[in-house]
């Protein structure tokens, strides 16, 4: 069993509708959304018959206020500062470390299990998928984007399916760490733009720093064809296989307002076609 | 007054909204790029650096010598950041959250902290512009401290933009909460409307004002603005896709240095703020 996560560091470079894209070519594979904190993946998939299952995140503490005498001692405690003054624990703020639970003289404090998202394993028209929703303003992203991943590679293997396709999500920090680790390549959507090329760098030295090897390629590529040749030798000269380019290709919206893949939609465009060449570099790369 | 500008959807025009908006306004400005995971702001101020320092989060260290092996530290632990295996005491610091508890809590005082990296934060200026941004260090997984601290130099006689980072967890919130108003770059996409109303979601919670901005607002549907309507959010600005634009942004330069007519565009859109807010 192979997996392939798709990143980018900087958002908005086309990862979902690569992945979608990706997903009308791939035979025998687990779909996973790992963009927990906005999915989109599941916009094009259209998933059904879902399983739901909660996602129990951490503790959250909450005060008492018949048991609280008013000490002040969670309150110096905190390093937060998520209590206030009238003795209110401010739920955006708490960290859920249990310092003040542990510590509170009066046991005034209660620190509860948070449901702080949701995570389905559903059946779409190309092969079953796994994607989350956390909740807004949550926090263990990467706590969640781990157990989602867990949950595509057992269900890989109870299925007998040979190939994990994962939709990462932009950053270089705590969901894009859980998103790569242990994965057998990542691949890197990129545009030419110097905030492209300074965010692809920097995800770069992350796959780096987690021994991933990284796959890179090019969308929209004839918006900047100097700064396309550009990326092209920062990866030759970092030893990351440069997997080639996508034009600027207005169908990629087109086909996302109407649900589809660009290959459901209009599998002879030019965009279309380089997707198809990619996909047959990684399949090569893979050996899948 | 703080303006935060925010997407939900990543690659929506957030950096282009924040520098344009700071380069257009005379008065003093201060910007600062809280998407330290990765803050690409100064590609388009080309700011001149005068200070850079590191920032760190403490992290325990124990003295083996003083340590009894109670056990105490891993039990108050929540992130598994520190155990008691055998006859020592293993901690892993980039699985702790700094809250201190292990210290508190050891009965033989063997604990004491030192400090993880988390990145650097750089502060300069370009011409009247104060310009302060962080970087997390690669393979840093938690951002929102930084954050926070690049937040601490906001000066109160200014007008303080902040780029905040892409998505609705806690990084975002740290970027949006406290401020006096927030600017959501979209785009006019099922992906770009699906991700707004995850972001509207998470300033509802804020209760702080808001409003939008559409960008290339001429490809996709009219399902955002239909949105917009219905949630009674302002759209504020509209800017159309234009290959001009797009290649502009892609050498590094600034919008309204190129097309002059857009810093009356940004200008007016500040001004649409300043209305709301007051």
């Amino acid at each position: 069993m192979k997996e392939l996560v798709v990143i980018s560091g900087k958002g908005g470079t086309g990862k979902t509708s690569i992945v979608a894209a990706f997903a009308a070519l791939a035979k025998n594979k687990v779909l996973c959304d790992a963009d927990v904190d906005a999915a989109d993946l599941h916009l094009i998939m259209d998933p059904k018959d879902s399983q739901h299952h909660d996602f129990q995140g951490g503790n959250r503490a909450i005060i008492d206020h018949d048991k609280c005498t008013e000490c002040g001692l969670c309150i110096d405690l905190c390093r937060w500062d998520a209590i206030n003054d009238h003795f209110e624990i401010d739920s955006i703020e708490c960290e859920g470390c249990g310092v003040c639970v542990y510590f509170c003289p009066e046991e005034a404090i209660d620190f509860p299990i948070k449901t702080c998202g949701e995570w389905f394993i559903s059946d779409t028209r190309f092969g079953p998928m796994v994607h989350a929703r956390l909740g807004v303003a949550e926090a263990n992203s990467g706590k969640l984007v781990t157990l989602v991943r867990q949950e595509a590679k057992n269900l890989s293997e109870e299925k007998g399916l040979d190939l994990i396709l994962t939709d990462g999500p932009p950053g270089i920090g705590c969901p894009v760490i859980a998103s790569i680790g242990g994965a057998n390549a990542v691949l890197i959507v990129t545009e030419p733009t110097v905030s492209g090329e300074h965010d692809m760098d920097r995800v770069a030295q992350l796959a780096a720093h987690f021994r991933v090897p990284a796959l890179v390629c090019v969308n929209k590529f004839d918006l900047n064809p100097d700064k396309t040749r550009d990326i092209e030798k920062y990866t030759r000269e970092k030893n990351l296989t440069f997997l080639g380019q996508i034009p600027f290709d207005p169908i990629f919206t087109w086909a996302m307002v109407q649900g589809k893949t660009i290959v459901e939609f209009d599998s002879h465009s030019e965009g279309c076609k380089a997707v198809y060449e990619l996909w047959g570099n990684i399949s090569q790369i893979l050996k899948i | 007054m703080i303006i935060s500008i925010a997407s939900g959807k990543g690659g929506t025009g957030k950096t282009t909204v924040a520098t344009n908006l700071a380069l257009s306004i005379d008065t003093d400005v201060q910007l600062l790029d809280c998407d330290v995971e990765e803050p690409n702001a100064h590609l388009f101020i080309h700011p001149i650096f005068e200070k850079i320092e590191t920032i760190t989060t403490p992290v325990p260290v124990v003295d083996e010598e003083k340590c009894n092996l109670c056990k105490k530290c891993s039990e108050i632990c929540q992130f598994k950041a520190i155990m008691v295996i055998g006859e020592t005491v293993l901690t892993f610091h980039e699985l702790c959250h700094s809250c201190g508890g292990c210290m508190e809590v050891c009965p033989e005082g063997a604990i004491t902290e030192t400090g993880r990296e988390l990145g650097i934060i750089e502060r300069g200026h370009r011409n009247g512009l104060e310009f302060i941004h962080g970087r997390l260090r690669v393979g840093e997984a938690m951002s929102p401290p930084l954050i926070k601290k690049v937040r601490s130099f906001t000066r109160p006689d200014r007008l303080t933009i902040i780029d905040a980072p892409p998505g609705t967890s806690c990084p975002v919130i740290a970027a949006m909460k406290d401020v006096d108003f927030i600017l959501l770059v979209t785009e006019p996409t099922p992906f770009g409307l699906n991700d707004l109303k995850l972001a509207v979601g998470a300033v509802n919670i804020l209760k702080i004002p808001c409003g939008l901005v559409i960008n290339r607002s001429d490809i996709g549907d009219e399902n955002v603005k239909e949105y917009a309507t219905k949630e009674d959010l302002p759209v504020l600005m509209e800017i159309p896709f234009d290959r001009q634009i797009a290649e502009t942004y892609s050498r590094g330069e600034a919008l309204v240095e190129v097309m002059s007519e857009w810093k009356e565009k940004f200008l007016e859109l500040y001004h649409r703020i300043e209305e709301i807010v007051r």
